[in-house]
């Protein structure tokens, strides 16, 4: 169960040997080494880790946002070189642009996709599909200083739909959200996903969510040189239920398992005089690969 | 304001603290506040027309005393008499010349008429007028190219690497100095048997133009280089073209630094101006104020005075209208302006 083997068969994208490095003053730094990954379509996969440990590394590579300087990730039988709307993301901070509206931000979006493939009425009725999709329909037209966070994340989640992409991927779609939000997000999503039957790579620092939400859990060790600890298979039946998931014994040992890897195996050790300095370097990689 | 007052005669004893008790008692805090936002700057101005007055009273020059603001309201007043006089003699002039070309047609229906223009000298209102078209054609022109070269520089690391010195060495270049070239070429270049601008005209725009490009131009660029990483991924991702992304993306959130740079600049064509006028005798509130000065009546300090004055005023105008098109083209309607 535990087991870094990948068996998938017929990956819409496959992670083979993916390694980067960058430049500081002090010299190379391997933020990442071997990473080798394989998911299937409609698969959701969870990546967790500390922070700093390069999970938004491996999802800016597969987004192409950062180039690999080893390996190199491949989505249907294509190597990944630049960013584009097939592989959307959906930022941490929602990522809208403050001077247009829901609507004009998914329209955007729209236009840019199917630019010649969609008419004009098409593309409304598209982006209306997708705004009620996430339930922003009622507020299609509001500014993103309008409207609160969660809305905000859940106007970026509909405009990455709207591209149609074929591998979707989050980077921690809702660390910025309070709990509350962000169960009715979580649900949205597995609601979505059922629907759609999404391709879905999730960074988070939730053991819950990862659990809830994910057919597989891909847990990465601390870096430098970071890469896959452990890859752990959910295997509960959806639609899955959080409030009946919580008396569940194999809900809660995959949540064990999850927190074992990240508080035993890959527990943080450093002295505390040091913590300020890690964090500034903490902050300092996730500027470079945010 | 008030918190910091609360606080320090919370700490002073006695007296003060009572004082401040029966103010909050008497007036409500929206009073308090709009009496301090009316009563501020009456005071600062009556306090600049104390000083003015005084020493103006101190001061003796070869014209005499120095204009206190009585003397300048009252150049103020037959500035203004003269330009209606003038007008009212222009209206004389066309009349008298229809009149008489209509009694010529009269007695012989082949005659053409003439029609001359009225020459009568240019009134102090004349030349303001003249100074604000000149200041805005240069201003505009310069818009036209520091916008788009701000944008091109601010989104290439490379070409601003390569347009920086040249910037920073016209940047502090005074328009004193630009102003003999560029009235030298001006005169080599723009011959025509019919010209459409006068010359003077296309030597002041040309020199407010090269002042005032640099703020726009620098400024600009650094609003673009400025915009948040994420958006620029999100234009990544959405592989938007060039020009979308320029319009969708990069305009629109450098908005405020671009506005910035206007003011800037348009505050400096409007100084480079009245400098340019000035020594190039070419029209304007520059060539009012030296031809007084060169007139030197006992009335001409306190007609510069008045030039002064509307000067200022007329700079505080632009900018405050500048603010008000950055108001209305930005998409931020909350943030403070100032």
């Amino acid at each position: 169960m535990n087991s870094i083997t990948d068996n998938t068969i017929n990956p819409i994208l496959e992670l083979t040997g993916v390694g980067i490095e960058f430049p500081t003053p002090k010299g190379s730094f391997q933020a990442l080494t071997d990473v080798n990954l394989k998911i299937a379509k409609g698969e959701m996969i969870s990546l967790i880790g500390h922070s700093g440990c390069g999970k938004s590394t491996v999802l800016n590579i597969v987004a192409g946002l950062l180039q690999a300087t080893e390996g190199g990730a491949v989505l249907e039988g294509k190597e990944v070189n630049e960013p584009g709307p097939e592989r959307a993301v959906v930022f941490q901070n929602h990522s809208l642009l403050p001077w247009l509206t829901a609507y004009e931000n998914v329209e955007l979006a729209v236009k840019t996709v199917f630019d010649r493939s969609k008419t004009k009425a098409e593309m409304k009725e598209w982006i209306e599909y997708n705004l009620n999709l996430v339930h922003m329909g009622h507020a299609m037209h509001k500014r993103p200083d309008e409207i609160s966070g969660g809305m905000k994340q859940r106007v970026g989640i509909a405009r990455a739909l709207a591209m149609e992409p074929k591998i979707l991927l989050m980077d921690e779609p809702f660390g910025a959200l309070d709990a509350l939000t962000r169960a009715h997000l979580q649900d949205s999503v597995m609601e979505i996903q059922k629907d759609l039957g999404n391709t879905i790579i999730m960074i988070t620092h939730d053991v819950d969510e990862a659990v809830l939400l994910s057919d597989r859990i891909v847990m990465m060790t601390n870096g430098p040189s970071a890469t896959i600890g452990e890859v752990l298979k959910i295997d509960l039946p959806r639609p899955r239920n959080r409030i009946e998931l919580a008396d569940d014994p194999k809900y809660n040992q995959y949540r064990q398992q999850v927190l074992s890897f990240l508080y035993e195996k890959q527990r943080k050790v450093e002295p505390i005089s040091n913590t300020k300095k890690v964090n500034k370097k903490d902050l300092s990689t996730e500027k470079q690969t945010a | 304001m008030i918190t910091k007052s609360a606080t320090s005669s919370s700490l002073s004893s006695g007296s003060s603290s009572s004082w401040k008790s029966i103010t909050d008692d008497v007036m409500p805090m929206w009073l308090q506040d709009m009496i301090k936002a009316i009563m501020l700057p009456i005071a600062g101005l009556l306090f600049f027309l104390l000083i003015w007055g005084t020493g103006a009273q101190n001061i003796d020059t070869s014209l005499g005393k120095f204009p206190g603001p009585s003397q300048a309201l009252e150049q103020f007043k037959s500035l203004i008499t003269e330009h209606n006089d003038e007008r009212e003699k222009e209206v004389a002039f066309y009349q008298r010349q229809d009149d008489r070309n209509a009694a010529r047609l009269a007695q012989d229906p082949n005659y053409t008429i003439k029609i001359r223009n009225y020459t009568g000298k240019p009134t102090f209102i004349d030349q303001i007028g003249t100074s604000l078209i000149t200041v805005l054609t240069g201003f505009i022109l310069a818009s036209l190219v520091a916008i788009p070269l701000g944008i091109m520089i601010g989104l290439s690391k490379n070409l601003y690497a390569a347009a920086n010195p040249v910037i920073q060495l016209f940047k502090p270049v005074s328009p004193l100095a630009w102003l003999p070239l560029v009235t030298m070429v001006v005169s080599a270049v723009y011959t025509s048997e019919d010209p459409l601008f006068a010359k003077s005209f296309i030597t002041s725009v040309i020199t407010v133009l090269l002042c005032s490009l640099w703020p726009t131009v620098l400024n600009t660029a650094v609003g673009v280089a400025a915009i948040s990483q994420d958006l620029l991924n999100v234009s990544k991702v959405l592989r938007l073209k060039p020009m979308t992304h320029v319009f969708k993306i990069v305009i629109p959130s450098s908005i405020p630094m671009v506005f910035t740079g206007l003011r800037l600049s348009l505050g400096i064509a409007w100084m480079v101006l009245i400098a340019a006028e000035m020594l190039a005798q070419n029209p304007g509130l520059g060539k009012f104020v030296w031809d007084e000065f060169q007139n030197g009546s006992s009335n001409s300090l306190g007609r510069i005075m008045v030039a002064v004055i509307v000067i200022g005023l007329i700079g505080f105008l632009l900018d405050r209208i500048m603010l008000m098109l950055q108001k209305y083209f930005s998409w931020d309607k909350q943030a403070l302006l100032r």
